[in-house]
C-alpha cells in the first residue's frame, strides 16, 4: 500500500513539476526562435542565392541532454503494452531538437548563412534495462560570413 | 584551419588532399552526476551534467582530429562528421572524421 502513494506521489510531482518545467522552456524556445528568425538556416550543401566572396566559414555546434518526467515514463510505459504513438515522447525529441538548434544559432548569430545543417540523436542511457529517460540531441552546421 | 562539415569551401579551391582524419574519445559520467541526474529524471528538463560533458569530450576528439591534420600539413579539414555511440552503460563514445585539405 505504502509502495502504492509513492508511486502516485511521484507520479503527481512529476507531472505538475514536468509540465511546468516544460511550459516554462517552450516559451523560452519560441521566444529565442523568433529573436533568430532572420538567419538564414539552409541543409543544402552548397550555400542558397549568390554568396559573393566568404570571408569566414566556421563549423558551429550545439548540444542538449534533455529527459522526461516520471508522469510521462508511466505513460509512454503504457503505451508500449498496448502499442500506437506514443504522445509523451514526442514532446521530449521535439524540445531537444530546438534547444540544440538554437543553442547552434546563438554560436554564430552574426553569421550570413548556416547550411549543412545536421541534426544527430542519441540515447545516453541506453543500456540500462531498455529505458527510454534522456536523449541527446547534437546539432551541427557550417556559417558562413561575408 | 578551417573546419566545415560541407565537401568544399565556398570561395576557396581544395588544391590537394592528405586523407582522412579522425579523433575520438570515451568518457564516462562520474557518480555525482548520476546521483544528480536521478533526481533530474522525476521531474525531466535538461540534464546540464551531462550536456557539458559531451561538449568536453567533443572537444577533445575535436583537437585530436585537428592535430593530425596539422601534421599531415594540412590547412582546412572537409566534411567533418560526428557520431557517437554508447560502448556501455554510463560511457559514451565520440568520434570525428573528416578530410584534410590543402585549400587556396
Amino acid at each position: 500500500m505504502i509502495d502504492l502513494y509513492i508511486l502516485l506521489g511521484l507520479i503527481v510531482i512529476g507531472y505538475v513539476v514536468g509540465q511546468y518545467l516544460e511550459q516554462r522552456h517552450y516559451r523560452s524556445i519560441k521566444q529565442r526562435e523568433r529573436d533568430f528568425i532572420g538567419l538564414a538556416t539552409t541543409t543544402s550543401k552548397r550555400p542558397i542565392g549568390k554568396i559573393p566572396d566568404p570571408s569566414r566559414v566556421e563549423l558551429v555546434e550545439g548540444a542538449c541532454v534533455i529527459s522526461v518526467d516520471y508522469f510521462k515514463r508511466f505513460v509512454a510505459r503504457l503505451r508500449m503494452f498496448f502499442g500506437g504513438n506514443v504522445r509523451s515522447y514526442e514532446t521530449l525529441v521535439d524540445r531537444a531538437r530546438r534547444e540544440a538548434v538554437l543553442r547552434l544559432k546563438a554560436k554564430c548569430s552574426n553569421a550570413d548563412q548556416v547550411i549543412n545543417l545536421r541534426i544527430e540523436t542519441s540515447s545516453i542511457t541506453k543500456g540500462r534495462r531498455n529505458q527510454v529517460g534522456s536523449i541527446e540531441v547534437h546539432a551541427y552546421a557550417t556559417a558562413i560570413y561575408i | 584551419m578551417l573546419i566545415t562539415n560541407t565537401e568544399e569551401i565556398p570561395g576557396k579551391q581544395i588544391v590537394e588532399c592528405h586523407g582522412v582524419v579522425a579523433g575520438s574519445t570515451v568518457r564516462a559520467k562520474h557518480a555525482g552526476r548520476d546521483i544528480m541526474a536521478g533526481l533530474k529524471n522525476l521531474v525531466g528538463g535538461e540534464l546540464k551534467g551531462y550536456t557539458e560533458l559531451l561538449i568536453e569530450a567533443r572537444e577533445e576528439a575535436h583537437s585530436r582530429m585537428r592535430e593530425q591534420a596539422e601534421q599531415l600539413g594540412a590547412n582546412a579539414i572537409v566534411n567533418v562528421r560526428f557520431s557517437t555511440s554508447s560502448v556501455a552503460a554510463g560511457a559514451s563514445e565520440i568520434y570525428i572524421y573528416g578530410t584534410a585539405v590543402t585549400v587556396r
